[in-house]
């Protein structure tokens, strides 16, 4: 057995090749343009610009931003622990880039004479895997928080470890009713069982439960505990700086969009549109790249809005809001899909 | 006997946390933040681009100093008095007068300011020599943007001060 056995279709190696390039370059220059996005709506929430220096509109200052970073030098402080502080954040983008590798964002294509997949991979375990890597991610975190030798870093890794444990626990349980309902975990064929009813109908209460520990996965407000600006100075990327702390950045926000890109998948039919309109197979990609946009706008306006949670608001809300109303969601969907 | 059933305040409190009802007021507040953001959105930035745009001055804004000359004559208003430097609490200006002669007339009064420098680095802008002036020799005009890249170019001296100045900040309208 093969190590692609998995796919159900053949695919040339060239076409392998060429989409994984695609969708890597396509997803990473997301980033910039979210950083941006975000700037520009912040001021706007604010009732100011936002950075409009830089280029026209100011839309060149990620580019000068990231730029900056590069050139800086490298430094660790003395009491670091050398190779892990070099590694925490290469794990961090690793594990946020190979989530990317399951997101469809079509289904089998005909591309010059043969069909391709408009994904990475289409896992038969798919969420599975998105929860591995999840997994993986939070040791960038917490060895980043440790190795820098810092009081504050580490205590923003052991915010981090303990509120990435709690809300994976909520997230994952969210997705059961999803999983239940289509009765598959590819992601591709959970897409399919969507067509005609989005899972964010039926599975509202998975969707809501999703979304929120979306953004507590993510670090993001309000559940920005790990990074704490005003009491943690960033918590475990505080000792960080230069291209280290680019590739935490950079992993922060694509995280942000494969959460996205992950809840427009399983709650919002991926590629399909509403009201019976069925496009061309070249235009889903654009269906998903707006529905992710959708979803990053989401996260930037709740940035814009609330405050940050005190840390045993977190927690209980957590372990006695998020799960109980996950576990009865899994159940009531599990009676339902049996009884049915 | 006095009753105080009227002085009673009905006081309507919210939900209290907790429960279904603090589920609720907490749900209902952050959809009210969420729409008071989306409404600075639509609003729309109030930022003055500042070295593009400038808030326009109102007329009695204190700026930098003018020295005045009379229109007819040409010949300097300032006679040297040193009132101004007198009256001036942050002692920023510095006259020194000499005598007009009938071949080398400057002022129209016996005396000119031969010195006259104002340290724009120590001026407080309070405009108490203006005031102090008894022949309307200097006034306060409307340019605030004085900075410089040394001290020693902050010293505004009477020719300088004397200069048509440039007009490079708006004056409010009537009525704006």
């Amino acid at each position: 057995m093969t190590p692609f056995a998995a796919l159900d279709y053949y695919e040339p190696w060239w076409a392998q090749l060429a989409k994984s390039l695609v969708i890597f370059a396509v997803v990473l220059q997301m980033v910039p343009i979210v950083l941006m996005m975000e700037r520009k709506l912040l001021g706007r929430m604010q009732a100011r610009y936002g950075p409009n220096r830089v280029g026209p509109f100011g839309m060149v200052q990620p580019v000068a931003d990231i730029l900056k970073l590069l050139a800086k030098e490298r430094s660790r402080p003395e009491s670091s622990v050398g190779p892990l502080y070099a590694l925490a954040p290469a794990i961090s983008i690793l594990t946020a880039v190979a989530a990317l590798a399951i997101i469809p964002f079509g289904n089998v294509v005909d591309v010059f004479g043969t069909d391709v997949g408009l994904y990475g991979i289409d896992v038969e375990i798919g969420i599975l895997y998105l929860f591995a890597f999840g997994a993986i991610a939070f040791y960038g975190l917490v060895l980043g928080g440790w190795a820098s030798g810092s009081k504050y870093s580490f205590l923003g890794a052991m915010r981090a470890a303990a509120q990435l444990i709690s809300y994976e626990v909520a997230m994952g349980l969210s997705l059961l009713g999803v999983i239940f309902t289509a009765g598959t975990l590819s992601l591709v064929e959970i897409v399919e069982a969507q067509r005609g009813m989005w899972y964010c109908v039926p599975q509202f209460a998975g969707f809501a439960i999703f979304v929120i520990a979306g953004f507590a996965e993510t670090n993001r407000t309000p559940f920005d505990l790990p990074e704490a600006d005003a009491e943690l100075v960033q918590g475990y990327m505080t000792e960080y700086g230069a291209s280290r702390f680019a590739l935490y950045y950079f992993a922060e926000y694509m995280n942000m969009i494969v959460i996205s890109a992950i809840a427009a998948t399983l709650f919002l039919g991926g590629w399909l549109l509403p009201f019976g309109l069925d496009p061309p197979a070249w235009v889903h990609p654009f269906v998903v790249l707006a529905k992710i946009f959708g979803f990053l706008f989401l996260f930037i306006w709740v940035r814009g809005t609330l405050p940050r949670l005190r840390y045993d608001q977190l927690m209980s809300f957590g372990w006695k809001v998020l799960l109980p109303l996950a576990t009865l969601n899994a159940l009531v969907t599990a009676i339902l899909v049996v009884t049915t | 006997m006095r009753t105080y059933d009227d002085d009673v305040v009905e006081v309507v409190r919210g939900p209290q946390p907790g429960g279904a009802g603090g589920v609720y007021r907490a749900f209902g507040e952050t959809l009210r933040g969420l729409k008071t953001t989306f409404a600075r959105i639509l609003e729309g930035p109030v930022t003055v681009q500042y070295p593009e745009e400038k808030v326009p001055v109102y007329p009695r804004f204190r700026g930098r100093h003018k020295l005045h000359r009379f229109e007819d004559t040409g010949l300097e208003k300032c006679v040297g008095c040193s009132l101004c430097a007198a009256a001036c609490p942050a002692d920023c200006i510095r006259v020194v007068a000499a005598e007009n002669t009938p071949e080398h007339r400057i002022s129209a009064g016996e005396r000119y300011a031969a010195v006259y420098e104002i340290n724009m680095s120590r001026c407080i802008f309070c405009g108490y020599c203006e005031v102090a002036c008894p022949f309307d020799a200097i006034t306060m005009g409307h340019d605030y943007e004085l900075s410089d890249y040394s001290r020693r170019d902050l010293v505004f001296t009477k020719e300088m001060l004397l200069a048509e100045p440039l007009e490079r900040t708006p004056l409010r309208a009537e009525g704006e």
